[in-house]
């Protein structure tokens, strides 16, 4: 085992880790940190995305050792101060971005790194950046929709409806 | 997974030191480790993680070579834009989070037989550089998950001379967004080099009957009278060795219009 110390949320955690320790586990299993979801074993699915120093990783796909002294931001952070939702999630929640929620979590930490990479994405430049994030229940038309309404863009009509 | 030591290394020699004990192997982005070790397909007895090697970071220009560090990430190579096809190629791999953490050396080091990089090697005809010596990308690639690389070498920087002109087309498997066949075409001072992945049995392989009547005339109409065998080639469920020998074609047409 050996200690690994990184700031979560704004809070600095640490923890005792195997080298085997994913990212996604130390922060479930050891932090209570759930709403970090783990939908699949082949890091295809985005359902575990966290930022690590600002950046949009899965979090199943890096060992917890490796993000000793980094900054991990997960979904629990991104509420407002006063506990409402932030912009991206009040705007997942206006446009019905989500049915079963399971992808949620990574859908939001994707579209906030999206947004500060490039605050008025288009429609086609949102459909890319989530390649990496599946969703089995909505058809992705809503999420997009929710995302160029979070960036304060009109919200598109959308081919296939 | 098996568990395992993990180790951090801040220099190439500390690294290599590192990889010296028995079943130790390299950790570049993870990006295809992991996966591997969480179907316990490897059981090393310890990661050498190597991101935090200062000198295999970051991509400098020198004349006409960009020397890429091996610890590079695809997402760094993407926003560089020196060699704009190389830039344009990194920018595809997988998704955002892949790219922000997935490697040049993981992938070169890897060799899958639809990996993206080792088409833009072989085709710009690359250097890579290890810890103990310097590879011609066409000795390097020696077949499908298989390079030159003996055990415990470390790539720790892959130099590209940049092409008058070059162009990397990718026809995307969807599920695993791959290459189902990827080509990349590049016009250099003595030459046209063309290389193409997702296709063969073999991994990565130049289509050199392409590149001797492209040399002479590089346009798409070059290639009409040329045809790729099926032999072979890859054959599964998202195409066969046919549809994909047909592909070859295809792609290189499309990669030399958008290069001229
Ligand atoms: C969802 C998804 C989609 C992807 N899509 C694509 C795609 O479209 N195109 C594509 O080309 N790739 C794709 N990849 C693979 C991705 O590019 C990987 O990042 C890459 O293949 C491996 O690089 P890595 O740095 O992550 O290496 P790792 O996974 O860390 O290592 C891979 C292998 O290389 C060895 N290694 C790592 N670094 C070195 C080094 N410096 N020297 C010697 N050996 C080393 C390791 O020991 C291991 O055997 C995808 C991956 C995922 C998960
Ligand atoms: S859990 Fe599916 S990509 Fe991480
Ligand atoms: S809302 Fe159910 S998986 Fe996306």
């Amino acid at each position: 085992m050996t200690k690994v110390t990184m700031t979560v949320n704004g809070k600095a955690v640490s923890g005792d880790v195997e080298g085997r320790t994913l990212l996604s586990s130390f922060l479930r299993e050891d932090q209570g940190l759930t709403g970090t979801h783990i939908g699949c074993d082949t890091s295809q699915c985005g359902a575990c995305v966290v930022h690590v120093d600002g950046q949009a990783v899965k979090s199943c796909t890096m060992l917890a050792a490796e993000a000793d002294g980094a900054t991990v931001d997960t979904i629990e952070g991104q509420a407002n101060a006063d506990g409402s939702l932030n912009v991206i999630q009040q705007a997942f929640q206006d446009h019905h971005g989500l049915q079963c929620g399971f992808c949620t979590p990574g859908m939001v930490m994707s579209a906030a790194a999206l947004l500060k990479e490039n605050p008025k994405p288009s429609e086609a430049e949102v459909r890319e950046y989530l390649e990496g994030n599946i969703c089995r229940c909505t058809g992705y038309h809503n999420i997009v929709k929710a995302i160029m309404a979070a960036s304060g863009q009109d919200v598109p009509a959308l081919a296939a409806e | 997974m098996y568990d395992f030591d993990v180790e951090k290394p801040g220099t190439i020699a500390e690294a290599a030191t590192a990889m010296g004990v028995e079943d130790a192997q390299a950790l570049g982005g993870g990006q295809t480790l992991i996966p591997t070790l969480k179907q316990r397909l490897a059981s090393p007895s310890k990661l050498v993680s190597l991101s935090s090697v200062a000198e295999m970071q970051g991509i400098t220009k020198e004349g006409d070579t960009l020397r890429i560090g091996g610890a590079t990430t695809h997402a760094a190579v993407a926003a560089d834009g020196s060699y704009p096809a190389l830039s344009a190629l990194a920018s595809n791999i997988g998704d955002p989070a892949v790219r922000n953490r997935g490697t040049i050396a993981g992938s070169l080091a890897n060799n899958d037989p639809a990996a993206c990089y080792p088409a833009a090697a072989l085709a710009s005809g690359a250097t890579i550089i290890t810890n103990t010596r310097e590879i011609a990308a066409d000795d390097y690639f020696q077949g499908m998950f298989d390079t030159a690389l003996d055990e415990g070498e470390i790539i720790t920087a892959v130099k590209f001379p940049i092409p008058q002109a070059a162009n990397y087309q990718k026809f995307v498997q969807p599920a695993s967004r791959f290459a189902l066949v990827g080509v990349f075409v590049a016009k250099l001072a003595d030459g046209v080099r063309v290389a193409v992945t997702g296709a063969s049995n073999e991994g990565v392989f130049r289509w050199t009957e392409a590149e001797g009547a492209l040399s002479t005339d590089f346009s798409a109409s070059a290639l009409d009278g040329l045809s790729v065998s099926p032999d072979n080639m890859i054959t599964d469920l998202h195409g066969s060795a046919t549809y994909r020998a047909h592909l070859v074609k295809v792609m290189t047409g499309r990669a030399v219009t958008a290069a001229s």
